[in-house]
C-alpha cells in the first residue's frame, strides 16, 4: 500500500529538505506544500496518512517560536487538521513544528477545544544551541513509539524549554503523554547539558492522547545515516536513531 | 489611535532576558545594580483591538504577561526603579514589525505600522548620567538604537513624507582641483582628484552637468569595494613594474593550473568548481568588517546575508548550503578605559558579531560549519568580519545569458534609507566619529525574507524563467543593474521600486543598499509566470524596467530623464593610477627560548591563550545540522568538544559525496614576513581539509586580503609580498584560486594615533571529499595505537603563538617549502583513502605539543610520546621541537595491524613513530634527549583550553 506523506512548509522553515527525505527513506511518497496552497485548499489534507510540520523558524520567530505559524494553523487549518487526527492519521511537530502545534492548542489536547496548555520558552542558556541529545521513551502511548528506545539525535533551537503548570504535567504524565525525556549517557535524567534547555521534568516529546500526534524539539531527521552521529568516526556504522523512528511511523500505518 | 503593548515574561518559568540585560552590567561592570526587569514594547497603529492582539498573537499565554495601554500614557515607574528604553531609530530595519504587521492581519484586522522597543526597569545603580552611558553600550548600540532613560510617550511613528520630485544636476565642469576634492568629500563619494577630473573631463566633453544620480553612480561603480582598483593596477615594486597584481599572482596561477573541473573563476559572484556530474558548487567568502566595526550585530547579520546573496546570484542562482565565519577582534581581556575613543570592548564586539551570524545564518537554514577567530589588540578599532557560503548548483546553470528585450525584475525586501554609501563608506578607514557619520550605511537584516526569496528564485530558476540574476550588494540597483547590463544597456524607471516609506530621493533608490534584494532579467513571455512564483509565497517582485542594446544606462522617475550613462565609460572610464610599494624584510635574530625542566606549565598558557583556546561557546550557537548533511562537525571526540580541522558535508543527501571546508590565517605571521604568511595561510587551509579527508587534487581556494592603506608604500608592499606568495604555493600546490576579495583602508583613527591592523589574509579551501565514509576526525580512537608524525620540523618560533605567550618577539618566521610540502600532503591524503589513518590532526598553532593534547583530550585517551624519531632539520633543543610552528606537519594514529603498510605508504616523506595511545589519561612526553618534557593529566590541559571562552 502506497502511503503518502506531506511535510508542510512556511516562510523560513528550513529544514524541510532532510525531513522529505527522511519520510522517503521510510517509504512514505511525500509531497512537500506551502502552507499558502493548504489554506487555499485544505481537502488536500484527504490524501495523506502522515502529515510533518518540520523545523525552522517559520516567520522568523519573531513574535516568540513557532507564534506565527500557531496563528495560521489554528485561525485557517485547524478543523481541517482536527478532522485528519479523527480519521485515524498521523501528525509529527519536529521542533518548530512542535512548538506551533503546542501554541495552536493542537498539542497535548487537540480535539478538547484547542486551548494553549504548555509553551516552549526560551533556553535557560538564554541563547540558541546545537548538540546531540539522548532521549529515552518513557511512555508507549505514541503508537509509532515504544517505551524504552532510545533516540540519539541533535537539537537545534533557543526556544525549547517545555514549561507548563504544575496540574498540565501531572496530567500529562498520568496520561502517558510525556514520550520523550532527555537523559544523560546512562539512561538518567540529569540536568545541563544532557538536558539541553532546561525543560521542566526533562521533557522532549509529547503526544495528544489518541497517541497520534507527536511533537519533540529535537530533530530524528538529523539522524538518518549513521555518519550523521557524532561519534561515528569512533564507533563505526550502526542503525540510525533518526531513520528508526520515521520507518516506525510507518509501520504504525500498516 | 496608536497602541502600546508590554509583554514580560512571567518570572515562574524563567525570564532569560532580565537576566542576561543584569548579566550585561555585571559583566560591565557597574556597581549596584541589583535587578532587572526586562519587557518587549510593541507599539501598534490603527483600528485594532489591542487586547485581543496582545493576548492572541503578541504574549505567550503560559510563559509570558502584557499589559495594553495607549501609548500616549506610559507605565508608571515604580518606586525605587529607573527606566531605559532602546526603540531602533526611525528608519533602521527590525524584522519583528513584519511579522507582527501579519500576525495582525491573521487575526483579520490591520496595523498601519509597528514599532518595537526594550524597556528595561533598573533597581540600583550609579548616577542616571553614568547609567545611562553604560545601558547604552551594554544593553544597545547608539548606531542604531535611540536610548532614552526614563519612559517614552508616542502619539505618531508613522515614517516618511511625501517626495516631491526634482532633477538635481551637479556643476562640476568649472571647478578647480580643490573643488572637486571637497565635492567628493561634501558628497560621500570617496573618489579621488584623478578620478574626479575623469568625471569632468567626461562632462565637459558631453557640454552638460551630472545629475546627482549619474554621480552617485559613478562613484559606487568605481569604488575600490566593487572595482578593487587598487589590486588591479600597476604596482612600481622593488625596482620593476608589476601589471595588475591580482592578474599576475592570484589569477594567473589559476590560468597556468588550468584545472579542467574550475567550471567558472573570478567571473561572476562566487567561483564555480564541478562537484559531481549532477552539479556543481560554488563558493565566495566576503568581509563586512566596517559595519562591524560600528554595529557588531547588524555589520555581522548582513555580511551574512550579503554573501549568501552572492551565492544565490552566482550562476543561474545556487542553493547556499554551508556557511563560514571568521572574526578578528581585540583582546577580550582589554581595559575598558584604555579604549580607544568611540571603540567597542572586544568582548562585546565578539558577541554582537556572533549573535549577528547566529540570526541570520540559523534562521535562514545555512549550516555555519566553519570557522576561526584571531584576537589581537590592534583589530580592536577596526575588527574583521568576514562571511562565507558555499553553494549548490545544477550542472548546466553555471552562467548567465541576458539579453537585450529581458525585463529588470526586482525581488525580495524594499528600498529604504539604510545602507546608502556602504560600498564608498567601506573602502575609508575609520575614525571616532564614523559611529556618527556612517549609521545609515549600518543595516539590520530580515532573514526570512531572505529565505522566501531563496525558495522561490530556486523555483523559477529550476522552471527556466529568468535570463540572469545578481545581488543588489554594494552600490545597490546602481551596481546590480549596472553589471548585468554593462555590455548590453538598461532603462529603469525609478518610481516602480516597491519603497518602504515615502520620501526617497531618486539617487537614495538607486543607490540604497537595503538588504534582501535579487535582480533578475526575465524574457518577456516569461514575465507573469515568474511574478506568479513569487506572489504564490508572498515575495514581493516588481519590474521596474528592461535590458537594451543601447550601451547607455537611463534612468527616469515619473517619465523624467534624472540620469542617462554611457556604460563604456560607466565600466572601463576609471583611471588607473600607478601605485608605489616597497618592502624591506626586518631583520632581526630568532628568538632563543630558554630550555626548560617541564613544559607542563608552556603547553597549558599556550592552551589557554586566546586563538588556541576552545571556540565551543561560538560553534555551539551555530547551526550546524541544518540541512541534514553534517559529516565531519566542527567539534567532535568522545565528548563532541574537542576540535576539528576542517568541516565536511554532503550537499547531496541521496550520494557519499562530500565537501570539506577549512581555512588558514596567521596575521602574527605578516608582522615578520607577508610573505610566508600567505603561503603559511595556504599550507594551513589545504592541510586543514586533507586532514578531514579532502581530495587534494580537487581543491580549490579563495583568497581574502584585508590590509591598511595601501597608499603607504610598506602597507603595499607587504600585499605585493602576501600575492606573490599566492602564485608560487598554489602553482606549486596545485590549488587554482576561484575567487576573492579585497578590503583595504582597514585602519582606526583616534586620538591623533592611527591604528593600522596587522595584514590580514584569509585562505578558505574547499574540497571535494570522494567518499564520506573515509573521513577521519582528529580525536585519539583506541589505546595501543601508533601515532606518527609526517612531516619535517625546523627551528622556526618567529611570529610563533610559543613566542607570544612568552613575550617574545622577532625571528624567523615558518617557511613554506612547496616541493616538501606538496609530497607530505599527498602523502596524508593517500594514507586517509587507503583507510590507513585511525585519526589526523595538523600542526598549527602551538606546533607539535599543542597538537597531541588536542588530539588526546579530544579522545578522553592518553598519549606517551617519544620524540626521537621526529624529522627534524636544523633544529637544536626540546623547546622548539615541541613548540615550533614549522608548516605542513600531521600527526596520525595507526593500528598496530596497519603499521607496516603506513610505514611503507609513506615511505617517501620525512616521518618517524612519536608516540603510542594509552587507556591512562596522561600527556607524556620525553624528548630527543631522552629527558622527560611533560607528564600531565589530559583533564588539565582540557580544562586550560576550555576555560577562556566559556562565557
Amino acid at each position: 500500500m502506497t502511503l503518502r506523506a506531506l511535510v508542510l512548509r512556511a516562510a523560513g522553515t528550513n529544514t524541510d529538505g532532510e525531513t522529505v527525505v527522511a519520510c522517503e527513506r521510510a517509504g512514505f511518497r511525500t509531497d512537500l506544500l506551502h502552507v499558502n496552497r493548504l489554506v487555499e485548499r485544505s481537502d488536500m489534507f484527504g490524501s495523506y496518512q502522515l502529515l510533518v510540520v518540520p523545523g525552522g523558524f517559520s516567520y522568523g520567530d519573531d513574535l516568540g517560536s513557532g507564534r506565527v505559524l500557531a496563528n495560521e494553523l489554528r485561525l485557517r487549518l485547524g478543523d481541517a487538521i482536527r478532522d485528519f487526527i479523527r480519521a485515524g492519521r498521523l501528525v509529527m511537530g519536529i521542533c518548530n513544528g512542535f512548538q506551533a502545534l503546542v501554541k495552536a492548542g493542537l498539542l497535548p489536547d487537540p480535539l478538547e477545544g484547542g486551548r494553549q496548555r504548555a509553551t516552549l520558552a526560551p533556553n535557560e542558556s538564554g541563547h540558541f544551541e546545537d548538540r546531540w541529545v539522548r532521549l529515552n521513551a518513557v511512555s508507549s502511548r505514541c503508537v509509532w513509539v515504544r517505551e524504552g528506545t532510545v533516540l540519539e539525535t541533535a537539537v537545534t533551537h533557543g526556544e525549547g524549554r517545555f514549561v507548563a503548570p504544575e496540574m498540565e504535567l501531572d496530567r500529562l504524565e498520568a496520561n502517558g503523554q510525556v514520550v520523550y525525556r532527555y537523559v544523560d549517557p546512562s539512561g538518567a535524567e540529569a540536568g545541563y547539558p544532557w538536558n539541553p534547555n532546561g525543560s521542566i521534568r526533562s521533557i522532549a516529546g509529547i503526544c495528544d492522547p489518541t497517541g497520534r500526534v507527536l511533537g519533540l524539539m529535537p530533530h530524528p531527521e538529523k539522524h538518518l545515516d549513521f555518519t550523521h552521529h557524532p561519534q561515528w568516526t569512533r564507533r563505526g556504522e550502526r542503525e540510525a536513531d533518526g531513520l528508526a523512528f520515521f520507518r516506525s511511523a510507518r509501520a504504525a500505518l500498516t | 489611535m496608536l497602541w502600546r503593548v508590554d509583554v514580560s515574561c512571567r518570572p515562574e518559568y524563567g525570564d532569560a532576558p532580565s537576566a542576561s540585560a543584569l548579566a550585561a552590567f555585571r559583566e560591565y561592570p557597574l556597581p549596584g545594580v541589583e535587578k532587572v526587569a526586562t519587557s518587549t514594547v510593541y507599539l501598534l497603529e490603527g483600528d485594532l483591538d489591542a487586547p485581543r492582539v496582545a493576548q492572541e498573537a503578541l504574549a505567550d499565554p503560559i510563559s509570558e504577561m502584557f499589559r495594553v495601554m495607549p501609548a500616549s500614557e506610559p507605565p508608571p515607574v515604580p518606586p525605587g526603579a529607573r527606566v531605559v528604553t532602546i526603540f531602533k531609530k526611525p528608519g533602521v530595519m527590525d524584522p519583528v514589525e513584519a511579522s507582527a504587521l501579519k500576525a495582525v492581519a491573521d487575526l483579520g484586522m490591520t496595523a498601519t505600522a509597528v514599532r518595537i522597543g526594550i524597556r528595561h526597569l533598573i533597581y540600583g545603580g550609579p548616577d542616571d548620567g553614568t547609567l545611562r552611558a553604560v545601558a547604552a553600550k551594554v544593553l544597545a548600540n547608539e548606531a542604531v538604537d535611540e536610548v532614552t532613560l526614563g519612559e517614552r510617550a508616542f502619539d505618531r511613528i508613522a515614517l516618511g513624507a511625501p517626495y516631491r520630485f526634482r532633477r538635481i544636476d551637479v556643476p562640476l565642469r568649472d571647478l578647480d582641483d580643490a573643488g572637486l576634492l571637497s565635492l567628493s568629500r561634501a558628497r560621500g563619494l570617496s573618489l579621488n582628484g584623478q578620478e574626479m577630473k575623469a568625471i569632468q573631463d567626461h562632462y565637459r566633453r558631453l557640454d552638460r552637468e551630472p545629475t546627482d544620480v549619474e554621480l552617485e553612480t559613478l562613484a559606487q561603480t568605481w569604488s575600490e569595494h566593487c572595482k578593487h582598483k587598487t589590486l588591479t593596477s600597476d604596482i612600481r615594486f622593488d625596482g620593476s613594474w608589476i601589471r595588475n597584481l591580482l592578474q599576475s599572482t592570484v589569477f594567473r596561477a589559476t590560468q597556468e593550473l588550468a584545472k579542467p573541473w574550475c567550471v567558472s573563476v573570478f567571473k561572476d559572484n562566487a567561483g564555480i568548481i564541478e562537484f559531481d556530474e549532477h552539479h556543481d558548487v560554488c563558493f565566495k567568502v566576503e568581509t563586512h568588517n566596517h559595519p562591524s566595526a560600528i554595529d557588531p550585530y547588524g555589520g555581522s547579520n548582513t555580511g551574512v546575508g550579503g554573501v549568501i546573496r552572492d551565492v544565490l546570484g552566482c550562476g543561474l542562482g545556487a542553493k547556499p548550503v554551508a556557511g563560514t565565519d571568521v572574526f578578528c577582534v581585540g583582546l577580550p581581556d582589554a581595559d575598558e578605559a584604555a579604549l580607544l575613543p568611540g571603540t567597542i570592548h572586544p568582548r562585546r564586539m565578539l558577541r554582537g558579531v556572533v549573535a549577528g551570524v547566529r540570526d541570520y545564518g540559523n534562521r535562514i537554514g545555512l549550516p555555519t560549519l566553519n570557522g576561526a577567530v584571531f584576537f589581537d589588540e590592534r583589530y580592536t578599532g577596526n575588527p574583521l568580519v568576514f562571511c562565507g557560503t558555499v553553494g549548490l548548483l545544477p550542472k548546466g546553470k553555471a552562467f548567465k545569458r541576458t539579453k537585450a528585450g529581458d525585463a529588470v525584475l526586482l525581488v525580495g525586501g524594499r528600498t529604504g534609507h539604510d545602507g546608502i554609501h556602504g560600498a564608498t563608506f567601506s573602502s575609508v578607514e575609520l575614525h571616532e566619529e564614523s559611529e556618527a557619520a556612517s549609521a545609515g550605511a549600518v543595516q539590520i537584516g530580515n532573514a526570512i525574507v531572505e529565505k522566501k526569496v531563496i525558495d522561490t528564485v530556486l523555483q523559477a530558476r529550476d522552471q527556466d524563467l529568468f535570463d540572469g540574476i545578481t545581488d543588489c550588494g554594494a552600490g545597490g540597483l546602481s551596481s546590480a543593474v549596472g553589471e548585468m547590463g554593462a555590455e548590453l544597456g538598461a532603462e529603469v524607471d525609478l518610481e516602480k521600486v516597491p519603497v518602504k516609506y515615502e520620501g526617497l530621493s531618486t539617487a537614495e533608490i538607486w543607490i540604497s543598499e537595503a538588504q534582501e534584494r535579487m535582480v533578475l532579467s526575465v524574457p518577456p513571455e516569461c514575465v507573469e509566470r515568474i511574478l506568479e512564483v513569487f506572489r504564490a509565497e508572498d515575495v514581493e517582485a516588481t519590474v521596474i524596467g528592461r535590458f537594451t542594446s543601447t550601451r547607455e544606462l537611463v534612468l527616469r522617475y515619473q517619465g523624467h530623464e534624472v540620469g542617462r550613462l554611457d556604460m563604456e565609460f560607466l565600466h572601463r572610464g576609471l583611471p588607473r593610477e600607478p601605485r608605489i610599494a616597497t618592502w624591506a624584510e626586518p631583520k632581526s635574530p630568532n628568538p632563543r627560548p630558554p630550555e626548560k625542566e617541564d613544559y607542563a606549565e608552556d603547553l597549558k598558557k599556550l592552551l589557554a591563550s586566546w586563538n588556541i583556546c576552545s571556540k565551543e561557546w561560538i560553534i555551539r550557537q551555530y547551526d550546524h545540522e541544518v540541512q541534514g548533511g553534517s559529516v565531519i562537525k566542527p567539534l567532535h571526540g568522545v565528548d563532541n568538544d574537542g576540535p576539528s580541522d576542517a568541516a565536511v558535508f554532503r550537499p547531496v543527501l541521496s550520494s557519499w559525496r562530500a565537501l570539506a571546508v577549512g581555512c588558514g590565517m596567521n596575521p602574527r605571521y605578516g608582522d615578520l614576513d607577508p610573505y610566508q604568511m600567505a603561503a603559511n595561510a595556504i599550507d594551513e587551509a589545504f592541510r586543514n581539509v586533507v586532514s578531514v579527508g579532502g581530495d587534494p587534487d580537487r581543491t580549490a581556494l579563495l583568497d581574502n586580503f584585508s590590509w591598511g592603506n595601501p597608499e603607504d608604500p610598506e602597507t603595499l608592499g607587504a600585499l605585493v609580498r602576501a600575492a606573490q606568495a599566492c602564485y608560487d604555493v598554489a602553482t606549486a600546490y596545485g590549488l587554482p584560486f576561484i575567487s576573492g576579495k579585497d578590503s583595504l583602508n582597514n585602519e582606526y583613527r583616534a586620538g591623533g594615533r592611527t591604528v593600522r591592523i596587522p595584514h590580514s589574509l584569509l585562505i578558505s579551501a574547499l574540497s571535494v571529499v570522494p567518499d564520506a565514509r573515509r573521513c577521519v576526525s582528529a580525536d585519539l580512537k583506541e589505546p595501543g595505537n601508533y601515532v606518527w608524525m609526517i612531516g619535517q620540523t625546523r627551528m622556526e618560533l618567529g611570529g610563533s603563538h610559543y613566542a607570544l605567550v612568552n613575550g617574545m618577539s622577532g625571528g624567523k618566521v615558518p617557511a613554506v617549502e612547496p616541493e616538501l610540502g606538496r609530497r607530505v600532503i599527498a602523502t596524508v591524503a593517500n594514507v586517509i583513502s587507503l583507510g590507513l589513518a585511525r585519526s589526523c590532526h595538523d600542526l598549527s598553532e602551538g606546533g607539535l605539543a599543542v597538537a597531541a593534547a588536542e588530539m588526546a583530550f579530544a579522545g578522553g585517551l592518553g598519549m606517551k610520546m617519544f620524540l626521537e624519531q621526529t624529522p627534524v632539520r636544523q633544529l637544536t633543543g626540546e623547546t622548539a621541537l615541541l613548540f615550533s610552528e614549522s608548516p605542513s606537519r600531521f600527526l596520525i594514529e595507526v593500528r598496530e595491524r596497519d603499521f607496516a603498510a603506513f610505514e611503507k605508504a609513506t615511505a617517501g616523506v620525512p616521518r618517524g613513530v612519536v608516540g603510542q595511545v594509552t587507556a591512562e589519561g596522561r600527556l607524556s612526553v620525553v624528548g630527543r634527549s631522552r629527558r622527560k618534557l611533560l607528564d600531565v593529566p589530559i583533564a588539565e590541559l582540557k580544562a586550560a583550553w576550555q576555560r577562556p571562552l566559556r562565557w
